[in-house]
């Protein structure tokens, strides 16, 4: 079974996060990279599905140089090998030309499955499985909470507003996942010093076959035009209890349509 | 706040170890130490095999199913440990740096065979009887004794504040022979060795600090340590230990001005946070003075201990000067929380009170002065 994971790195959701005045990105310096959350569910199913039937994990990672620090915490965590697409002209790619991006680093890999989690932390765009199992032509699972491999099959449970979908799918697949799937393991201290013996492949735009003129943010098909801080959290309204507490709660939720 | 950024120049699997002890701990440990330590309880057992998957026990070891880690990385880890407890650390300190190492450096191959790995993963805790209940300082001085019998061993003795005690499976134990001091590997369960626990302790609570008592224990001759003879057998582990603490301290001390920086920023008097006062400020500033000096000798011994070439004399220096600025650390903060200081609603003063232990323990602050006294003139103050 060769399983592709995509892991991306995030700014760290405990530390401030903002873009860049000039061009609008992410500003990646400013603060600590760590795996994005979602994905770190997704490296570990990737090494369940590989204890459970065999096969390969390779971590895909397209990123910064300084997105090393992510694969090699895949790699300590069980993953055999990893692949780092970088190049600056990546730099400002939307979810569209990612999606476009990875489809070339996969053909350079080959997959029977490619995993990742729903979303990322940072774009929260959502949309990266859909898009790339339309490139690949093949069939996409989302926001999966559960996944068994049957031979060539693949059935899921997908968390729906209602509940959840079973659904299946023949392999090859790309499947994202939500926080309830597993629990990610910690990195062993003998993963972590065997992750410094495993193999990085880093490929640029040529080594990948991508096309410069398709990625990056000049060529972007959305763009930022405007953005502002949130709002900070207002003061929360404090009610005293005279007796009739239970009744203004009981209002309060009303109000917002709780109850 | 960290205004050294000491940490950057750690390694990618310095960094990995690091945040991977932090979340477990957070995760894992965290919730449960106010509770522990108010009981008076440490659950070793039931967190051994979990601090061993991780790959904690004897993590600088190789071999034997340890993980071979660097110095540098060991310790990090040992400061994140101790940044939740000192308890935790010392529980790790003694499986990894004393029982485990001494096993590792003069044990058999099938000392070695029989422990390690079950040690490794937690499935067997270790301890390690040097103190007596009238020999601290001078362990020389032991009473504790082994005489040969035919090819068998007899040991008489009792040791004292032995962390892990009577949860371990093998104590080390050294003892003075005819031929000069010797190690001892003692299964529990052994007849005439026993272990009760010391209570009514108000530091490292969340810990198990037992006497061990050996009233004609009779070993196989392969139970001693056959690669060491002489103090510098218990000592060379010691070392280990003592450089576990000097990152530790660094820890402990991280936790309570952490606390103390939260606490200055929302606590508010007189109508402002009390962090806007330059009393609190200066208080802030000397210690992060402090963390940072201490991170920086921590992290310079590292690196010295990784290349070879570390000596007893800066490790000496390294817990001396941590330990020290990590306890002035604890009391300012302290002084930052007033009364939530004292409660265990907060970190600090469980760290306090921990410090006072690790201040004394594996060597004390005195003898570590000596040694650097003796370093510095030549002059032997102690014999």
């Amino acid at each position: 079974m060769n399983i592709v994971v995509l892991v991306k790195q995030v700014p760290d959701t405990e530390s401030p996060r903002k873009l860049k005045s000039d061009d609008s990105t992410l500003d990646r310096a400013a603060a600590d990279g760590v795996i994005n959350e979602l994905d770190e569910y997704a490296i570990e199913e990737a090494l369940k599905i590989k204890e459970a039937h065999g096969g390969e994990v390779t971590v895909l990672t397209m990123g910064p140089a300084k997105a090393t620090d992510s694969i090699r915490k895949a790699l300590a965590m069980g993953a055999d090998k990893a692949v780092h697409l970088v190049d600056d002209g990546l730099a400002g790619s939307d979810a569209l030309q990612t999606s476009y991006a990875i489809q070339q680093a996969l053909g350079r890999t080959g997959f029977d499955i490619v995993i990742l989690g729903s979303e990322s932390t940072d774009a929260r765009t959502g949309v990266l499985a859909a898009m790339l199992s339309e490139r690949l032509g093949v069939p996409q699972i989302t926001l999966a909470n559960k996944v068994e491999i049957d031979g060539s099959a693949i059935k899921a449970q997908r968390v729906t507003d209602y509940g959840y979908d079973r659904v299946e799918a023949t392999l090859p697949a790309v499947v994202s996942v939500v926080e309830k799937i597993n629990e990610p393991r910690y990195p062993s201290f003998k993963g972590i010093m065997a992750a410094k013996k495993k193999p990085v492949e880093t490929l640029g735009l040529g080594d990948a076959g991508i096309d410069a003129a398709q990625v990056g943010l000049a060529n972007a098909a959305t763009e930022v035009v405007d953005f502002a801080d949130a709002p900070a959290r207002a003061q929360g309204q404090i009610v005293t209890d005279e007796g009739d507490g239970g009744a203004k709660i009981a209002e309060f939720l009303a109000s917002k349509k709780f109850v | 706040m960290d205004v050294l950024r000491v940490d950057d120049r750690l390694t990618d699997e310095e960094r990995l170890v690091r945040d991977t002890v932090r979340g477990f701990v957070a995760e894992r440990i965290a919730p449960h130490l106010a509770g522990w330590f108010e009981d008076g309880t440490f659950p070793a057992r039931e967190l051994a095999p979990e601090l061993g998957e991780l790959g904690l026990l004897g993590m600088h070891l190789r071999g034997h199913g340890c993980a071979g880690t660097s110095a540098v990385a060991y310790g990090v880890a040992c400061r994140e440990l101790e940044a939740a407890d000192s308890g935790l650390r010392s529980f790790v300190s003694v499986q990894g740096s004393l029982a485990m190492a001494a096993i590792h450096k003069y044990g058999s191959e099938e000392q070695k065979r029989e422990w390690l790995p079950r040690m490794a993963a937690g499935e067997a805790i270790g301890c390690f009887g040097l103190t007596e209940p009238d020999r601290g300082s001078d362990p020389g001085d032991m009473r504790t004794h082994a005489r040969r019998d035919g090819t068998d061993w007899v040991l008489n003795g009792a040791k004292m504040w032995i962390t892990n005690g009577s949860v371990a499976d093998v104590a080390v134990v050294w003892a003075r022979t005819d031929d000069g001091i010797r190690g001892f590997l003692v299964p529990a369960g052994t007849p005439g060795f026993t272990a009760s626990d010391i209570h009514r302790k108000l530091s490292l609570r969340a810990s198990v600090t037992s006497e061990l008592v050996l009233d004609d224990v009779r070993l196989p001759a392969d139970a001693m340590l056959p690669d060491v003879k002489g103090l510098k057998g218990p000592l060379g582990c010691l070392s280990e230990a003592r450089y576990g603490i000097l990152w530790g301290a660094v820890g402990a001390g991280r936790s309570c001005y952490e606390a103390a920086v939260d606490y200055a920023r929302t606590r508010e008097q007189f109508g402002k946070p009390i962090g806007a006062f330059q009393l609190t400020q200066e208080k802030l500033a000397w210690m992060e003075v402090a963390l940072g000096q201490a991170g920086l000798t921590a992290l310079h011994i590292g690196r010295l201990k990784d290349e070879g070439t570390v000596t007893p004399q800066q490790v000496s220096f390294g817990k001396l000067a941590n330990v020290r600025a990590a306890i002035d650390v604890a009391r300012q903060a302290r002084t930052i929380l007033g009364a939530n200081g004292i409660t265990l609603e907060y970190p600090v003063i469980r760290h306090m009170n921990n410090l006072e232990s690790v201040l004394t323990y594996e060597g004390t602050q005195e003898v570590h002065l000596l040694t650097l006294g003796k370093a510095i003139t030549g002059l032997d103050a102690f014999r």
